[in-house]
């Protein structure tokens, strides 16, 4: 076993993992945040997209002993300091981008990466965007509209609730 | 995932050293070879990360006008930063995968794996790159020997790729909508002296030069040049996506459409 240390949602962790602990193990049976989803496990699916030192990561594909030192962020930090739900997530809720929820975290990981970089996306750039993560419920429509109104676009015009 | 031992060297010398344990494998993203592991396909003693190795991040250009690449750069960062430089290679790195891939795999994971349908082994052959190791430089006419096999001997590890950038080029892309992988992908490098056809996802043996449609481009650098060239689909991959007469079909096309892009 390995000690690892490492800044999650801005306090500081540490654990013993193996060589083969993944990130998002070590994040969900380690330190107990289940928020961030393990899907497919095979890095297709991207529920278990989190932040290290700032980028969006496949939590499944990436070995805890890999974030040594990093800066991690999961949905767990997302809300709002007084427990709100942050404008992405708020977005989510507003324009129904979700049903069954489990992509979810994933979606406003990634989501929150992209408007970091892109803070006005078009459509086609949000769509694209999401290529790794993957929906089975929603059919995107609903997700693609949560995200550009978070980026505080007017979606009144997009397709399909 | 069979257990292993995980080394992080911070430099190419302690990499070499650490390479030299038993059963010892490289890793660079990860991105291929962590899912290799989940599935036991691979059984290492140890790992031997190299992303902690400073002196293999980055860009930069050679004295002879090259863009070199560190074997440790990740897709994003080769994205952003060739973008003046080497658009269609800029191009090709932000379409690998998807955006959280391209935050952990490196150009170098790709070279030294040569996956037969990854995008980067295109790239390098089509441009005449140099593949830089801990040992040598080796042209990537020799680099590439076949499906998942390369020059690189035991311990070896490609610590930078040095791209000389073509007057223009393109990569065309017809993505397997599952994997992201290309089901073919095809790079035209026109340079002063001639033009470099490379072909991936489609051969049995890997990446591959389409020497025809070279001479083809080189005399008459047209889409029409192409147009009525043939390409033979017998040692073609053939799978569930595709039939390798359908590659070969789509290998003629995807080049045509490169062509037409920057003519």
């Amino acid at each position: 076993m390995t000690q690892v240390k490492m800044t999650v949602n801005g306090k500081a962790a540490s654990g013993d993992v193996e060589g083969r602990t993944l990130l998002a193990s070590f994040l969900r049976e380690d330190l107990g945040l289940t928020g961030t989803h393990i899907g497919c496990d095979t890095s297709q699916c991207g529920a278990c997209v989190v932040h290290v030192n700032g980028e969006a990561v496949k939590a499944c594909t990436m070995l805890a002993i890999e974030a040594d030192g990093a800066d991690v962020k999961t949905i767990e930090s997302v809300a709002n300091a007084d427990g709100s739900l942050n404008v992405i997530q708020q977005a989510f809720q507003d324009h129904h981008g979700l049903q069954c929820g489990f992509c979810t975290p994933g979606m406003v990981m990634s989501a929150s990466a992209l408007l970091k970089d892109n803070p006005k996306p078009t459509e086609a750039e949000v769509r694209h965007y999401l290529d790794g993560n993957i929906c089975r419920c929603t059919g995107y429509h609903n997700i693609v509209k949560a995200i550009m109104a978070a980026s505080g676009q007017d979606v009144s015009a997009l397709a399909a609730e | 995932m069979y257990n292993f031992d995980v080394e992080k060297p911070t430099s190419i010398a302690d990499a070499v050293k650490a390479l030299g344990r038993d059963e010892a494998q490289p890793m660079s993203g990860g991105q291929t070879l962590i899912p290799t592991l989940k599935a036991r396909l691979a059984m290492p003693s140890v790992l031997v990360s190299l992303k902690g190795i400073d002196e293999m991040q980055g860009v930069c250009t050679d004295d002879d006008g090259r863009v070199c690449i560190g074997g440790g750069t990740v897709h994003a960062a080769v994205a952003r930063e060739v973008k003046d430089q080497y658009p269609a290679l800029a191009g090709l790195a932000a379409r690998i995968g998807d955006p959280a891939v391209r935050n952990r795999g490196t150009i170098g994971g790709s070279v030294a794996n040569n996956d037969p349908s990854a995008c980067y082994p295109a790239a390098v052959l089509a441009s005449a790159a140099t593949v830089v190791t801990n040992k040598r430089e080796i042209a990537a006419d020799d680099y590439f020997l076949g499906m998942f096999a390369t020059a690189l001997e035991e311990g070896e590890i490609v610590t930078e790729v040095k791209f000389p950038v073509p007057e223009k080029a393109h990569y065309e892309k017809f993505i397997q909508p599952a994997s992201r992988f290309p089901l073919v992908a095809v790079f035209v490098a026109k340079f002063s002296d001639g033009v470099r056809v490379a072909v991936t996802g489609a051969s049995e043996n890997g990446v591959f030069r389409w020497t025809e449609a070279e001479e083809a481009l080189s005399s008459n650098f047209s889409a029409d040049a192409v147009a009525g060239l043939k390409i033979d689909g017998s040692s073609m991959i053939s799978d569930l996506h595709g039939s390798g007469d359908y590659r070969a079909h789509l290998t003629g096309i995807m080049t045509k459409r490169a062509v037409a892009a920057i003519s």
